[in-house]
């Protein structure tokens, strides 16, 4: 992998962090579905997660996070926080149980859009700002839970079309993907020391 | 080499999560004028004209989106609507004769005519942002800044065609040279001092309700207050030199849609609908006024609203 191939990475999530946060200030959230406003910020972020990992995923939380804190003249630290344990929890159950389902993003998207949603709103109790709870946040809760997971698979497909390519190889992948066509499984190798 | 990966890895995402910490609590605990504010309203001041052109290039698709609801939402709209259209010519006609009555008694009377705006410039902005966090706070990101005169608490409304524009939508929180942001009426931190022009014109303070923020209550009114539906509610304003209010009087605020005679007695409040269409603006207006003593207190409350929970 040559140097260049190494920056084409972080460059593309730089862009894609940057465009993502600017089309949702922009567009998506002045379209209102049901009373309450689609956010993909999470799911971009949570996709980030599963196809690079929790490491990536973690630090691409927290630039995009700290963006949007910035940009919404929001307390600065809020969304940085909740979107690092967005990030990184995509990666690691990419990580530790390799999903394979086509769904997986869908499940994803809903939990990362539900706990950005409640995070951020815990946040904010925590820190005084005074707002209403009843069973209609509940609801605005649920309906946006409900957009974000119907927005997930499509934005992780076009995630996944952005950073493929310049994702590091897996070795967890890639011996799967050994085994499966016909390799020996580690069971049925000859061990060096037989 | 995975002990290594792993160290790695806790160690970079404790570094961020500290970070984050770091930032909140500094962040919090500093005024408005501090650098952490500093460095933020100069990220807002560099973002808002790309914010601008993504705003105007995204315009036919957010209408695209908004053209089912709306779609969905007219044909109730134009019944609900021919049916006000009827009524208030009949209005209309009466209106007039006391209009023109009215205006030739304080002729002679040498008074104003006590609409509030004047000393009031009218500057239209665009929208160009909308905050994510819309189930927490409500607030819009318009195009003007301190540029353009716009100062933290002056008065904004909606603007734009249709039936449902023109009334009061919010005030300036928080303001950077080239953009502002507004805190809406429907915010849960808002309350606007209002009238109601039933027969008494009775006082009370309007703020939103709990968890459907575009239903607005009409709170501490009088328990025998004789309120219809469909009356319109207006700014009360306020000149005292003590606490003067954010917004001059008399400006269109919204309509009462449920004044249950009950819930007057026991809560002493009524529902009202915004007469702005506050979730598909484009454009707004900000009154900014002269600068004066009265402005800067403004400017100091809001200023310090914005460094408790955001603008």
């Amino acid at each position: 992998m040559s140097s260049r191939d190494g920056y084409q990475l972080p460059l593309r999530l730089a862009a894609l962090g940057f465009l993502t946060v600017v089309v949702q200030i922009a567009a998506i959230s002045q379209v209102t579905v049901f009373g309450v406003s689609a956010d993909i910020s999470p799911l971009v972020v949570a996709s980030v997660g599963l196809l690079a990992g929790s490491l990536p995923g973690a630090v691409f939380g927290f630039a995009v996070g700290l963006f949007v804190d910035l940009a919404l003249v929001q307390t600065l630290g809020v969304t940085a926080l909740l979107f690092i344990a967005i990030g990184y929890g995509a990666g690691r159950l990419r990580e530790l149980r390799d999903p394979a389902h086509g769904l997986v993003p869908l499940a994803v998207g809903a939990a990362a859009t539900g706990f950005a949603t409640v995070g951020f709103a815990l946040m904010q109790f925590l820190l005084g700002v005074r707002a209403p709870v009843s069973w209609l946040l509940l609801r605005d809760v649920v309906v946006t839970i409900l957009i974000g997971s119907l927005l997930a698979l499509p934005v992780y497909a076009l995630v996944r079309r952005i950073v493929q390519g310049t994702l590091p190889q897996d070795p967890r992948r890639r011996r799967r993907r050994a085994y499966t066509t016909g390799g020996l499984s580690p069971l049925q190798r000859p061990s060096a020391g037989r | 080499m995975y002990d290594k990966q792993v160290r790695r890895r806790r160690a970079v995402l404790a570094l961020l999560v500290v970070v984050s910490l770091i930032l909140l609590t500094a962040y919090f605990g500093e005024s408005a004028g501090s650098p952490l504010h500093s460095v933020q309203r100069g990220v807002v001041a560099v973002l808002s004209p790309i914010q601008d052109g993504a705003s105007r290039a995204l315009k036919p698709v957010r209408d695209l989106f908004g053209w089912f609801g709306d779609t969905a939402r007219a044909k109730t709209e134009r019944d609900q609507l021919r049916k006000q259209r009827d009524q208030l010519l009949h209005e209309v006609a009466g209106y007039r004769v006391a209009m023109q009555e009215n205006a030739q008694l304080r002729g002679v009377l040498g008074v104003d005519d006590g609409s509030g705006l004047q000393g009031y410039q009218q500057h239209t902005a665009r929208v160009i942002g909308r905050p994510l966090d819309n189930l927490v706070s409500d607030r819009l990101q318009l195009d003007a800044g301190s540029g353009d005169g716009v100062r933290v608490g002056d008065p904004v409304i909606g603007s734009g065609s249709g039936a449902n524009t023109g009334g009061l939508i919010g005030h300036i929180s928080f303001v950077a040279p080239n953009t502002s942001f507004v805190t809406l009426i429907t915010d849960p931190s808002s309350a606007v001092s209002v009238r109601v022009l039933d027969s008494a014109g009775d006082f009370g303070l309007m703020k939103s309700s709990v968890g459907n923020p575009l239903d607005l209550l009409v709170q501490l009114l009088p328990r025998n207050a004789n309120i219809q539906l469909d009356d319109i509610v207006v700014t009360a304003g306020s000149r005292s030199s003590a606490l003067e209010s954010l917004y001059p009087p008399n400006i269109p605020v919204g309509r009462v849609t449920k004044a249950d005679p009950l819930e007057l007695d026991n809560d002493q409040q009524v529902h009202v609908s915004p007469i702005a269409d506050l979730r598909h603006l484009d454009y707004a207006q900000i009154l900014t006024g002269p600068a004066s003593a009265s402005g800067q207190q403004r400017a100091q409350v809001g200023g310090n609203a914005g460094v408790a929970g955001g603008p």
